[in-house]
Order: structure tokens, then sequence, then C-alpha cells
């Protein structure tokens, strides 16, 4: 048995006052691509969110890389994916800027290197996003900004890739660009745990998925098999999202 | 260029130039965090301090950058600790730092409605050889944080939950900005005005966005506009008679109605460009998904 990547023992985790996670146990070993599956609101988000520090625990324990997540200082290692649709903020930035702040993580001080620049040029040609490195984020469509947010999180050259629903919102030339990147990711030995919402085009990947019901782990063990509709080749997986959650426009004035 | 004979013009222009540096160079990751409005709110805190100079006859320049710094902290604090009623302890910040300076400097024996007045709306033509120290030495401290910090500070203000997974000290950079925001008020204060301060930190950099495709052009563009503007302004309001705050001012907006006519058509050949050069590009995308990344923040 390989040494665990990510061991959660016992996770609590509220939300306000709602408990989100009651006591989640879950291990991620040296090589492993888990899958965390589970309907909206039965804390998938909010279980990777702990283990990056984000949200706080009310009990239990997280471990990365063998060290209470508390003294974990390693971050290099971990390379992370927020559940985003857009990678743009306020200001304009290129998607060479973006993805140069993911190789932070290795720079002394913020100075970026000849091997650092090299590293992002990389990572944007696993993504297929080389020839728009110069682009303004805010010319890409919403696959394009996904391939870049994940770009941003390989220019670490991290060992632990955590992603949130990263196939989200995403068109299917940007799927299977993404599917790619990550087979070879995970051909080189890269540790992966994504949080999905369906199986989808990365199923073939998967060694392990544990699925979350009301902050509990449900099922640990092989992926479920897709049943019924969700079953038929071509079944493309589409949730009518509520009109409030759309981004709001911003001007950036006044927010 | 007579007016450069006039050691009060040659001390307004200095600090003219500094605030045309600071303000865009500091606002430009205001409007990255989409909180544009916190200049604002820190030049009402800051008001408490001026008039608490006035009523202790300390220098209101280094009383305003005290407090105001204390305000931003206190806003930081606010946006980590209260999410739900954030907004109703910021603004409550604002008011009460807005009300505290009005009620110190009508307590203190030298203080008056006149005082006050140039302090709201900049007095450049009055500013003083102690005052020039002050806003060098503030200013130097805002391009050395703005500048040196550029990436950190960039990672943090796009992608805060992401800046924490590459292991930036994200609570003390946020601090840094907010504390860095805070002195570039103080710096813009006696050019300006407290009242006017957010409109330098946020209108060049909105100015500069028609234009750019890059932060780094955005940050570029958005100092040379300050600097323009600043200059501009004061020169007019010694030939003019005009107040130098509000000229300034108007011209930034200036500036950005003519840049923003300027850049439709640039805007759409670049469009073209894009279309020419990935002409196989992505399908229609019919879904748009939701965005949660606004969860959780408190605009100020």
């Amino acid at each position: 048995m390989s040494e665990p990547v990510i061991s959660l023992r016992g996770v609590r985790a509220e939300l306000g006052s709602r408990p989100v996670l009651r006591g989640i146990d879950l291990t991620v070993n040296s090589g492993e691509v888990v899958a965390l599956l589970g309907a909206n609101g039965s804390g998938k988000s909010t279980a990777i969110r702990t283990i990056i520090g984000q949200v706080p625990v009310s009990d239990g324990e997280i471990e990365l890389f063998g060290a209470p997540r508390r003294r974990f200082r390693d971050w290099a290692r971990v390379g992370y994916v927020p559940q985003r649709t857009t990678a743009a903020g306020g200001v304009p930035a290129t998607v060479t800027e973006i993805v140069s702040s993911g190789r932070l993580s290795r720079a002394r001080f913020g100075v970026l290197r000849k091997a650092d620049h090299e590293a992002v040029r990389r990572a944007l040609e696993l993504v297929g996003m080389a020839d728009r490195a110069k682009d303004s984020v805010n010319a890409l469509s919403g696959g394009q900004h996904q391939r870049v947010l994940i770009a941003r999180a390989l220019a670490a050259e991290p060992e632990l890739l955590i992603m949130d629903e990263p196939m989200a919102g995403v068109d299917l030339a940007s799927q299977e660009v993404l599917a790619h990147t990550l087979r070879q990711q995970v051909a080189a030995g890269t540790t992966v745990l994504l949080v999905l919402h369906e199986l989808g085009p990365l199923e073939p990947l998967i060694d392990r998925a544990v699925v979350l019901r009301d902050g509990c782990v449900q099922h640990d063990g092989p992926p479920p098999k897709a049943v019924g509709q969700h079953a038929l080749p071509g079944h493309d997986h589409v949730h009518p999202h509520a009109a409030h959650d759309a981004e709001p426009i911003r001007t950036g004035l006044l927010s | 260029m007579d007016l450069l004979n006039y050691a009060f013009m040659q001390r307004a222009l200095l600090a003219a130039v500094l605030v045309g540096i600071t303000a865009p160079a500091v606002g430009i990751y205001l409007v990255q965090r989409r909180q544009a409005l916190m200049g604002d709110g820190i030049g009402h805190v800051a008001m408490t301090g001026v008039g608490l100079g006035f009523l202790l006859s300390w220098s209101p320049v280094w009383m305003a950058t005290l407090v105001s710094v204390i305000g931003a902290v206190a806003m930081e604090l606010i946006r980590w600790y209260g999410k739900t009623r954030g907004d109703i302890a910021l603004a409550m910040l604002f008011y009460g730092g807005m009300a505290g300076g009005v009620m110190f400097i009508n307590l203190a024996p030298t203080g008056s409605n006149a005082n006050l007045m140039s302090y709201l709306f900049g007095s450049l033509s009055t500013v003083s050889e102690s005052d020039v120290t002050a806003i060098c030495a503030l200013a130097a401290f805002v391009v050395l944080v703005t500048l040196g910090l550029r990436r950190q500070l960039f990672a943090v203000s796009q992608d805060e939950e992401f800046a924490r997974v590459t292991g930036l000290p994200v609570r003390a950079l946020n601090l840094l900005t907010a504390v860095t925001a805070a002195v570039t008020v103080t710096v813009a204060m006696r050019v300006v005005g407290l009242l006017l301060v957010s409109a330098l930190m946020v209108v060049p950099v909105a100015a500069a966005q028609q234009l750019s495709r890059s932060f780094a052009a955005t940050f570029a563009i958005a100092v040379a506009i300050g600097v323009t503007v600043t200059i501009g302004g004061t020169v007019t309001s010694y030939y003019q008679d005009v107040p130098p705050g509000a000229t300034i001012v108007l011209l930034t907006i200036a500036a950005f109605v003519a840049l923003t006519v300027l850049a439709a058509p640039l805007a759409r050949r670049r469009a073209r460009a894009t279309a020419a050069a990935h002409p196989a590009g992505d399908p229609a995308e019919c879904v748009i998904p939701a965005s949660r990344e606004a969860d959780g923040k408190v605009g100020v």
C-alpha cells in the first residue's frame, strides 16, 4: 500500500451554523485518481475546501503528504483548480499573467526566473492554450477559461492535483483536451482528487469514487456505473441552473 | 513656464505627480478585487484623523495616516469575520469616521470649517514643506509595495482561494493592500481631497482598461493617465483659478470618456484579428455556468 497523500479523519465543518460535513473519512493514496461525487449541497466542494484550508474544520484531522494540514508548507507539491466559471478578475489580464501566478509557489520572493517562465509555457502547451498566451482572458470561451485555470495549477508541476468541478460549463472540445491533459498527468504519476457532478469523459481514468450525501460518505469504492438514460452513449448531462446564480454584470466600479 | 518660479507651485506639482503615480498603482488592485469603493470608505475614516490632528495639535497628515490605517485594517477584519452583516458594519465605520472628523475639528481650538473644506476637497497651493516630506515618504512606501510585490498582490487580488494554495500569506497581503490604500488616501488628501481620492484610484484604471489586454499594460497606462491629469489639473488651476482637486477629477473622467470612444474601433479590430487567428475556435456555448466565486465576499 502506498503512502496516503491526502487523509481526512472524522472531519466536520460548518458553514454559518449549518453542519455541512458530519464526520468524513477520506484517504487518497499516491498515484490514485479519486472522484468525489454527490448531489448539490452534499458537501463535495466544502470537503475540498477544508483540505486547502479555505474552510475551517470544527473537528477531525487532515493530513497532506503525511503532515498535519496546519503545519503543511510545501504548497508547491499541490496544484489546485477552484470551482470557477471565469479566470478573469476586475482588471484585464493575459493568459500568461494568470498562469504565472500558479508558479509563485516555486518562485522565491515572487521573482520568476527563466525556468519558471518555461514551466508556465509548458503548462499552457499541456492544455493547448500556448497560441493564446498573450491574449486577454476576457476574449476566451468558458471552456478555455477552465483550461487556463488548469494550466495555472499545472505551472507549479505539482504531485497532487485537487480540482473542483473542472468540467462544469466546459464545451465538448475543451472536455476532450482536459481529459487528455489529465491522462498525461496521471500517466506521469500525479495523484488526483477531483469533485465531479458526473463521471463523463473522465470515467476511464478514475480508480475510486467517493460519494457524499448530506455531509457523510455514502460510498467508497469502484466508480458507480451510469444507469438508464445516463448510460446512453453521447448522453450530455446538463442541468438547468437557477437564474439567480448567474454571473451578475460587473463594472468593477460598484461592487 | 513661469509657474515653476514659485516655491508653492513646485511643491504642488511634486505632490500632484506623486498622487498621480500612487493612486492608480494601488487602485488597480482594489479594482481587480472588485472593491473599487474601498478608497472612498478610507477617505471617510481619515476625516476623524484630520479632526484629531487639529484637536491634539499634531500633524493632520500623520494623524490621518494613522487613523485611516487603523480604519483600513478594521475593514479588512470585517471582511473576514462579518460575512453576513459586513456591509452594515462598513457603513457604520464610514459614517462614524466622517461624523467624528466634523466633531473633532469643531472642538479643536484652531479648527474651523474652512480647515475641514481644505481636507475634504484638497488645497494644493497650501501644501507645506513638511507636507511634501510626508507625502514623499508615504509615496515611496506605496510604490515599493505596489511594484515590488506586484506578482503576489496580483495573485491574491485575482483569486484569493487559489493564492492560499500557492502558499502565499493571503491575510498578510490583504492587510498590506488595505494599509497601502490607506496611506495612498492620505498622500492624495492634500491634492484632491478626501471626498475625491477614490476617483483617482479607480477612474485611471477604468480608463486604461479600455486600451489594454494585460495587467502590466493596464498598470502602466493607468499611472501615465494619473500623472498626466494631475499635472494637467494643477497647471490649469494655476492659470484659470479653478479648484485643482475638482479639475483633476474632471480631467480624469474626460480621459475615461475619450479613451472609451477611441477604443471602440480598436476593440472591433482586435476581435476580428482574434477570429481570423483562431478560425476553429470553440463551438457556440449555450450553457452559461453559475458563478460561485462571489460567495462570502463583502464588497466595499
